[in-house]
């Protein structure tokens, strides 16, 4: 097994500037829209943002939260282990609401289908769009495609994107690892 | 550990520490699930459920059913009173024709101790015990346990007191299982015709001044007095039952200190504990309900994970 470094501390931290920038310009105040992260990664990803849009954007309130997807998922059964869930947080109404899905990586679109799934649980949103660190070229299995990405990646299906966060991990990097 | 350690839930006596840990975390999920809007999770779509009921109940029945169909399975009903085993069908037999018609899991309650026990050997489908006799009742101990986790915050070390039928009670031996693998402390009150002979080898005290037990304890289990199981008479009236073993406002407020209520339904008003104790702040027992519905999605959730 190897594993090179994609994006360094440095690199991961302009990307992160640069999509709170674009996430301002067609939200400006957050007043209608929601951020939600999906477990388990893509939280560390939305705190983060949320985080910078408030303290170096001066966004006053943002509605943050996150969305456990293991209910909804299209391979229950289907793995030799049992699907472990994680906590879902969403203390906010989605009625109505522009709801921003985060995650580190687009792979499938699996994931992202299912939180499709998911989010209707809590309402019905005005619109959902999709913000994603690593953007995994020629790899979907689905119609599936981000509004927002960090950098796009070609892998191939033996390799795998690994995204390290500073508060979880101990360093901020992403590494492509090849098995 | 992420998964069961068994393939059916037939009694606590079968499980371990870890599952039952695992069963209470699956189930925060699926109380915050059950706080949505629309309460219902796909996860089970591909999933048919047989629950076979050859004995009367209506919140356990009805529990699994809201369970089952809040996970998206397939439900079919079945009560003996209107089957096929009144025309002489075996258990088996009658398991079997059920389950020929794709059935994956089946949830049982059944008269006889063992019930469970003896179809899981004799049929291919994951098993539920939901009352086996004076047996095992495994999803009410685990959600009798969960309302105390939620309640006090953890089960280990609470002094836990079960009051009553301990001798018929299917209810009180899963708790007493279920409470000793976490750690809990436990004592059983109740008419001395109504305990087991040798329930101290179970780990648990007998004390039978009701009084004393309810100054001990941080919990008190209230069990129902079963009229259906009293073949003979175990104490002279109810009435007097209600005297010693019945638990009013005023012996709780003599107390020492405010301990929580419980009791597994359906309630004897003014016979187990009157009506201002069941409808008062120390009791959990609509906890208890809600809870039932989140325990038996995670154990139905667990259990058919392991189904290939």
């Amino acid at each position: 097994m190897s594993q090179k470094v994609l994006l360094s501390s440095k690199e991961i931290n302009i990307i992160l500037h640069r999509l709170a920038c674009q996430l301002l310009e067609n939200h400006l105040d957050f007043k209608e829209t929601v951020l939600v992260g999906l477990q388990p990664r893509g939280i560390f990803l939305a705190v983060r943002l949320a985080k910078i849009l408030k303290e170096e954007y001066g966004v006053e309130t943002i509605d943050l939260g996150f969305l456990d997807i293991t209910f909804y998922r299209d391979d229950f059964r289907r793995g030799d282990k049992t699907l472990e869930a994680n906590k879902t947080k969403i203390d906010f109404l989605v009625e109505d609401k522009k709801v921003v899905f985060i995650d580190d990586v687009l792979y499938t679109g699996r994931s992202i289908n299912a939180a499709l799934t998911a989010i209707q649980s809590f309402g019905r949103p005005r619109e959902v769009e999709l913000l994603t660190l690593i953007d995994r070229r020629f790899s979907r299995h689905l119609p599936i495609q981000p509004t927002y990405r960090g950098r796009q990646v070609d892998a191939i299906n033996e390799e795998k994107v690994k995204v390290m966060w500073e508060e979880n991990d101990g360093e901020d990097v992403i590494y492509l690892v090849k098995k | 550990m992420s998964e069961l350690s068994v393939n059916h839930l037939l009694g606590i006596k079968y499980l371990k520490e870890s599952d039952i840990q695992l069963i209470f975390e699956t189930a925060d999920h699926f109380k915050e699930v059950l706080n949505r809007p629309i309460k219902k999770v796909p996860s089970l779509r591909d999933i048919t459920i047989a629950n076979i009921f050859f004995e009367n109940s209506t919140r356990t029945r009805l529990s699994f059913e809201l369970a089952e169909k809040r996970l998206s399975a397939d439900v079919v009903n079945f009560s003996a009173g209107q089957s096929s085993v009144k025309k002489g069908e075996t258990l088996i037999d009658t398991v079997n024709n059920i389950l020929s018609m794709k059935v994956d899991m089946v949830v049982m309650r059944h008269p006889n101790p063992g019930a469970g026990i003896f179809l899981s050997k004799h049929v291919k489908s994951s098993i539920i015990n939901a009352g086996d006799g004076a047996h095992e009742h495994p999803t009410q101990a685990l959600l009798d346990s969960y309302s105390i986790r939620e309640k006090l915050g953890d089960v280990s070390g609470k002094n836990v007191l079960i009051v009553g039928d301990i001798l018929h009670s299917r209810v009180a031996l899963s708790n007493i299982f279920a409470l000793k693998l976490q750690g809990a402390n436990v004592k059983v009150c109740g008419p001395k015709t109504l305990m087991p002979k040798h329930i101290e080898s179970l780990g648990v005290s007998v004390e039978s001044d009701l009084r004393k037990a309810l100054n001990w304890c941080d919990v008190a289990n209230m069990l129902r007095i079963q009229n259906e199981r009293l073949d003979i008479s175990y104490f002279p009236t109810t009435r007097e039952y209600t005297q010693q073993y019945g638990v009013n406002k005023a012996l709780l407020n003599s107390l020492d200190k405010e301990i929580v209520i419980m009791h597994p339904g359906p309630i004897n008003r003014g016979v187990e504990i009157t009506s201002d104790v069941a409808d008062s702040k120390q009791s959990i027992i609509l906890n208890q309900v809600e809870n039932g519905v989140a325990i038996r999605m995670a154990v139905i959730y667990l259990l058919a994970s392991k189904i290939k």
